[in-house]
């Protein structure tokens, strides 16, 4: 049995009888109406409770929550630079090593968080993010995925899919939106040897809240990559951004999966999968796209399901879960 | 009582850091500091140093780290230079704003392009305005004093700022020299335990580094600029306070053959081995030459500096860096003494020497040149803002 696997076997999970009542994001901060990005960090933070400290990336996160003199933040927070959070948990986390062994503190259960939006950890910070994963450091590193670098207006990252429209990716007589195909960072994070490696999306908080849970009862790194829909960004209304997420989850565009030892396990089956098309229809980010492009992209998105659930050895039965 | 013993002073400044009993070294390999932070994986790996070394991927990583850790209210240290220090500015300007004691031995070094390895003080000059403490050594012994001062300076709750410690790289990190090693117990009755005043624990959330609107970010670099202002007075208490413990006292400026001297020779780190050198040969034939070192860079000792030379006619004032000012601007050490002769209406003549740059040597002839050109000069002194030495046109 590998670290993390040997680390949940007795893992008991929340339910919706057992939410906790914590709320280490207090509300009050400034989000955009509807964002769906804060709502998976709230439900990320209520798993971890106040035993933790968290190293914040630059990006909509850090801006909302942190305007001094007020703070959203009743658990230790730090903000250093946009693309550093990794590395900044890393020294975080040496710290704590070094000064419980040294009888400086008695602090050994804390919990040691980073979190980046995708630009912060697909592009310019994935350096640190891999330096910290390949050390080994005692950390959960989170990553908010709403597709673009939204905090500075919506401009294109190297996660944002296949022929959406940014700011910087727009379509026009010579483009068709975003010209590359999203960047898989859980499999990069896989190819470290991380110990847990999972997807997750606010449009199933149990889900969420027990992956962010594992992560940090696992010895080494961890690493979550959690879709999280942006009415401002993608364009949709502010009420549709769970919908959005179950919709990417049910569309087989975002699957929800575990890594736990380098083992592959789907976390949720997509039995009667919707067409990508139903996803795009109300993200005005898409509007742009033909049929033809759209049949394209539902093509690449079915094989790519399919190379997921080959690599899964169990699939996890269907869940019941109420949302 | 410790003894003299002969040790390669990069040798010497990581055991001055192992004394100093850190938490946590974050640190990228870079010549040439590489023999430091190889000293200190060393010192933890044989179990000499109860310390996390992290062997982080790049210096903006490393600096990070450092950031993470001193945070987290560990004693924390690092070293770089030149390229490394440039690719980490960004976190050290974000260092000193958090106000995080970090100690970080710089082993200066040319910047790129072209590609040089070897010793000027471009790195000292980039981290100019970054808001850390600077100080800058001359010699080994120096290195391991001012190493085990960096961190008794950088803790003080009146200062909590990070200090850099200076040593040029090759001429003096490489160099075997004959080093006093402080005892350990008495290192650590001069530097007691770092008692963070704020520091990342979950029984006592606190947000640090929040974002900060135009109506607070003012007042909060006034505050940063106030405590490197006031860290003066702490800077001296902690060098009286080594002189008295150690034997060994340290000045913020240090004077040789000035005080009736009508030429100074103004010089900051091991070249001002050389320049005595040179002093020593033009007083035996007469000259009135001395020598004015700039310990401390940052906070800039103005009063201490303008005492030291008040009495001089002549300036010779060597910069160890190109700041492309296109001719008409001096160095930027020249600068900053340009700034207080004018705010005290003392106007002696001046030149100012671009010396020693990317490891050019600079010779004790190099400095009879300089002085006799700035006694020969109308008034006004050398009338370039500035000019290359050694340079082949």
């Amino acid at each position: 049995m590998g670290i993390a696997a040997e680390a949940l076997k007795n893992f008991k999970g929340f339910n919706l009888k057992n939410m906790p009542e914590v709320e280490p994001v207090s509300p009050g901060h400034r989000a955009c109406q509807g964002c769906g990005e804060v709502l998976a960090l709230r439900q990320a933070m209520k798993a971890l409770g106040t035993n933790v400290v968290v190293c914040s990336a630059t990006g909509c996160m850090e801006i909302i929550t942190s305007p001094f003199p007020q703070t959203a933040w009743r658990v230790p927070w730090l903000h250093v630079a946009f693309e550093n959070a990794a590395a900044v948990a890393a020294g975080v986390e040496s710290a704590y090593k070094a000064m419980n062994r040294k009888g400086i503190i008695k602090s050994p259960d804390t919990v040691f968080v980073a979190y980046g939006g995708d630009g912060a950890t697909a592009d310019i910070g994935l350096q640190a993010l891999s330096g910290a994963l390949e050390r080994g450091h005692n950390f959960i590193y989170m990553c908010f995925d709403n597709e673009a670098y939204m905090n500075t207006g919506v401009q294109r990252s190297s996660s944002t899919p296949f022929g959406a429209q940014t700011t910087t990716s727009p379509p026009g007589k010579m483009s068709k939106g975003q010209a590359t195909q999203k960047k898989n960072l859980p499999e990069i994070a896989v190819a470290h040897g991380t110990p847990y490696v999972a997807t997750a999306c606010p449009a199933f908080p149990v889900d969420l809240m027990n992956k962010v849970k594992k992560a940090s009862l696992v010895p080494g790194p961890a690493y979550i990559h959690i879709y999280s829909p942006c009415p401002t960004g993608w364009r949709c209304g502010i009420e549709e951004s769970v919908e959005m997420a179950r919709l990417a989850v049910q569309s087989k565009v975002f699957p929800l999966y575990e890594v736990i030892d380098g083992v592959y396990y789907l976390s949720r089956k997509v039995a009667k999968p919707k067409p990508v098309a139903e996803y795009f229809k109300p993200q005005r980010r898409f509007r742009h796209l033909t049929e033809a492009d759209v049949q394209q992209i539902q093509a690449r998105t079915d094989a790519e399901y399919d190379r997921l659930v080959a690599k899964c050895v169990v699939e996890v039965k269907e869940k019941k879960e109420k949302e | 009582m410790s003894k003299r013993v002969g040790v390669e002073v990069s040798i010497a400044a990581a055991d001055a850091v192992g004394l100093c009993d850190v938490d946590v070294v974050a640190a990228y390999p870079i010549t040439p500091q590489t023999h430091i932070v190889e000293h200190l994986s060393e010192l933890v790996a044989e179990g000499h140093l109860d310390a996390e070394f992290v062997p982080v991927e790049s210096e903006h990583s490393a600096m990070s780290a450092c950031i993470g850790s001193s945070a987290a209210g560990a004693r924390t240290f690092t070293s770089t230079c030149s390229q490394g220090y440039a690719l980490m500015s960004e976190l050290c300007y974000i260092a000193s704003s958090l106000r995080l004691p970090i100690v970080m031995a710089v082993a200066n070094r040319a910047l790129s392009a072209p590609i040089s390895i070897w010793n000027d003080h471009a790195d000292l000059m980039y981290a100019r305005d970054s808001g850390w403490i600077q100080v800058i050594g001359e010699n080994g012994q120096e290195i391991v004093d001012l190493t085990i001062a960096a961190f008794r300076i950088a803790e003080d709750p009146k200062v909590l700022l990070p200090v850099q410690v200076n040593l040029d790289g090759f001429t003096l990190s490489h160099m075997i020299e004959p080093i006093m090693m402080p005892d350990k117990k008495e290192v650590k009755k001069f530097l007691p335990p770092y008692k963070p005043q704020l520091r990342l624990d979950p029984a006592n959330p606190v947000t640090l580094g929040p974002v900060g609107m135009p109506d607070v970010y003012t007042e909060a670099r006034k505050a940063q600029d106030e405590a490197l202002k006031s860290s003066k007075a702490e800077i001296v208490k902690v060098f009286n306070e080594f002189g008295k413990q150690f034997g060994r006292k340290y000045n913020l400026i240090e004077t040789y053959k000035s005080e009736d001297a009508e030429t100074i020779i103004v010089t900051m780190g091991s070249i001002s081995q050389t320049a005595m050198t040179a002093v020593d040969a033009m007083r035996d034939k007469g000259k009135k030459v001395g020598v004015v070192r700039i310990r401390v860079f940052r906070p800039f000792p103005a009063d201490e500096f303008f005492a030291a030379i008040k009495g001089a006619k002549n300036l010779v004032i060597l910069d160890r860096v190109t700041s492309f000012t296109g001719g008409y601007i001096s160095g930027p050490v020249c600068l900053e003494i340009k700034s207080i002769l004018y705010d005290r209406k003392h106007y002696p003549k001046i030149g100012n020497f671009l010396a020693g740059l990317g490891g050019r040597d600079v010779t004790d002839q190099n400095f009879v040149e300089m002085v006799d050109k700035v006694a020969a000069s109308k008034d006004g002194g050398v009338p370039l803002a500035y000019e290359f030495i050694n340079v082949r046109e």
